[in-house]
């Protein structure tokens, strides 16, 4: 694990085009080293593109997009294993039928031996208080366990960076908070796309999204400001 | 949740549990061609208590055996009528006896068996083809994820239908099949992106 800062994400004219020509992000320039940035924008505006672009989920047409001294289209793997995910819907992230079987798998690289594979996954499930759950399935965990158990398995592997993808949108209240209140005591850079403009406001830093380009970046309160206004004309 | 008749783990301690899924998978495949090989309704009754014991042993009780039992019927009950009007009652009770206890037998494998723990069997049974340049962690997992979505599609199946049945359209083919075809695409996209996330498979 590794002090935030130490491994800005660049953005140098990155684009992103669609098979048909549509451009989804506009060339875009941008150095993040906070050690926490929100992006909010509408539905459709590209805030997506941007997080996958990241780890490399999506690789840019033009321009480049680099973590540290990676290139996410040169060293994709690398990148992947540097940078964790999370998508909004935890249920689509979890593969394997057992809460620590999906751990695991996220820990068969580092951990060849299936003693201590065993023994890592179950000290990540503890540090989110999910060990009761390892023998479950993950299909009797309500969302906001699902969630957490994702954020654990992407955690498990140490990554330096977390990139969450609306992590909250499917959540109640309640469980919105825990896992806003986890995503910021992290000591990883994060990077969170969100429409909960309370977790946003608590990052070091917000981008707003719109059309395809980044039209305001700086204090989150301001950000969020100009988002309501946008909305209002 | 979970109604498939295979990729249904059953967390306790038996000593069909505690068998390691090597044994058991070559126990299954010797099984399987022993009931092929043999004939008569003696060994198929035979093969069928065979057959219930394991299930019985593996956890696969209650409900869980009836959920298996039902999942085989849809196949069983038209094959029977086939096979005793072609070829005698008998007959048909051998070929619809021998699958079911061979079913059973694949079932109480799976619901004593972990997936990890299968995933481990079938990289380290793959170790040979290795030298040949063959990815055998990749192949396990396929192998995996294949298991793990036969409940999946199952669940996709039932989303879809209840969504017809909303809007009073449980008869057509086409409002049940197509949003199935469709969604079973996207899940599969996904989940690929999500192996891809987390750096499964790179």
């Amino acid at each position: 694990m590794t002090s935030f800062g130490s491994t800005p994400i660049v953005f140098d004219g990155a684009a992103v085009v669609s098979p048909e020509g549509i451009e989804i992000l506009r060339p875009t320039t941008l150095t993040l080293s906070e050690p926490c940035v929100s992006i909010i924008g509408a539905n459709g505006s590209g805030k997506s593109t941007l997080a996958r672009l990241i780890n490399g989920l999506i690789e840019p047409n033009s321009g480049a997009v680099r973590v540290g001294e990676l290139d996410t289209v040169r060293d994709g793997a690398d990148v992947r294993r540097a940078v964790g995910f999370v998508f909004t819907d935890p249920a689509a992230q979890l593969i394997m039928p057992t809460v620590i079987e999906d751990v695991e798998l996220s820990l068969r690289r580092t951990h060849r031996d299936a003693q201590e594979r065993r023994a890592a996954a179950l000290t990540a499930l503890e540090r989110f208080g999910l060990a009761a759950f390892a023998e479950r399935s993950v299909h009797t965990l309500s969302g906001g366990q699902k969630q957490l158990l994702a954020i654990a398995t992407v955690l498990s592997t140490s990554p330096e960076v977390l990139v969450a993808d609306e992590p909250t949108t499917l959540l109640d209240l309640h469980n919105s908070t825990r896992i806003g209140d986890l995503l910021l005591s992290l000591p990883q850079q994060v990077v969170v796309v969100t429409h909960d403009l309370d977790l946003a406001a608590r990052a070091d830093r917000t981008l707003v999204i719109a059309d395809g380009s980044v039209v305001f970046d700086g204090e989150p309160a301001e950000a969020i400001a100009h988002y309501r206004a946008s909305v209002a004309r | 949740m979970i109604t498939s008749p295979l990729g249904a783990y059953i967390t306790r301690t038996g000593p069909l549990h505690r068998l390691r899924p090597g044994l058991k998978l070559t126990g299954l495949f010797v099984l399987a061609i022993a009931v092929i090989a043999t004939g008569g309704w003696i060994w198929t009754t035979i093969a069928l208590m065979l057959g219930v014991t394991l299930a019985l042993t593996a956890g696969l009780r209650g409900r869980d055996f009836w959920r298996v039992a039902r999942g085989f019927a849809l196949i069983a009950v038209p094959l029977f009528a086939f096979q005793a009007w072609s070829a005698g009652w008998l007959r048909g009770y051998e070929v619809v006896g021998d699958l079911f206890a061979l079913i059973l037998a694949a079932s109480a494998v799976t619901a004593s068996t972990k997936a990890t723990e299968m995933l481990d069997t079938i990289a380290w049974a793959l170790r040979p083809l290795g030298r040949f340049g063959v990815n055998t962690e990749r192949v396990a997992l396929t192998f995996s994820l294949a298991i793990r979505m036969i409940p999946s599609i199952q669940e996709l199946a039932r989303e879809t239908l209840d969504a017809a049945r909303a809007r009073g359209l449980e008869r057509n083919l086409r409002a049940r099949a197509v949003p199935l075809v469709l969604r079973t695409v996207s899940e599969a996209h996904l989940t690929g992106e999500a192996l891809a996330a987390r750096g499964i498979g790179d």
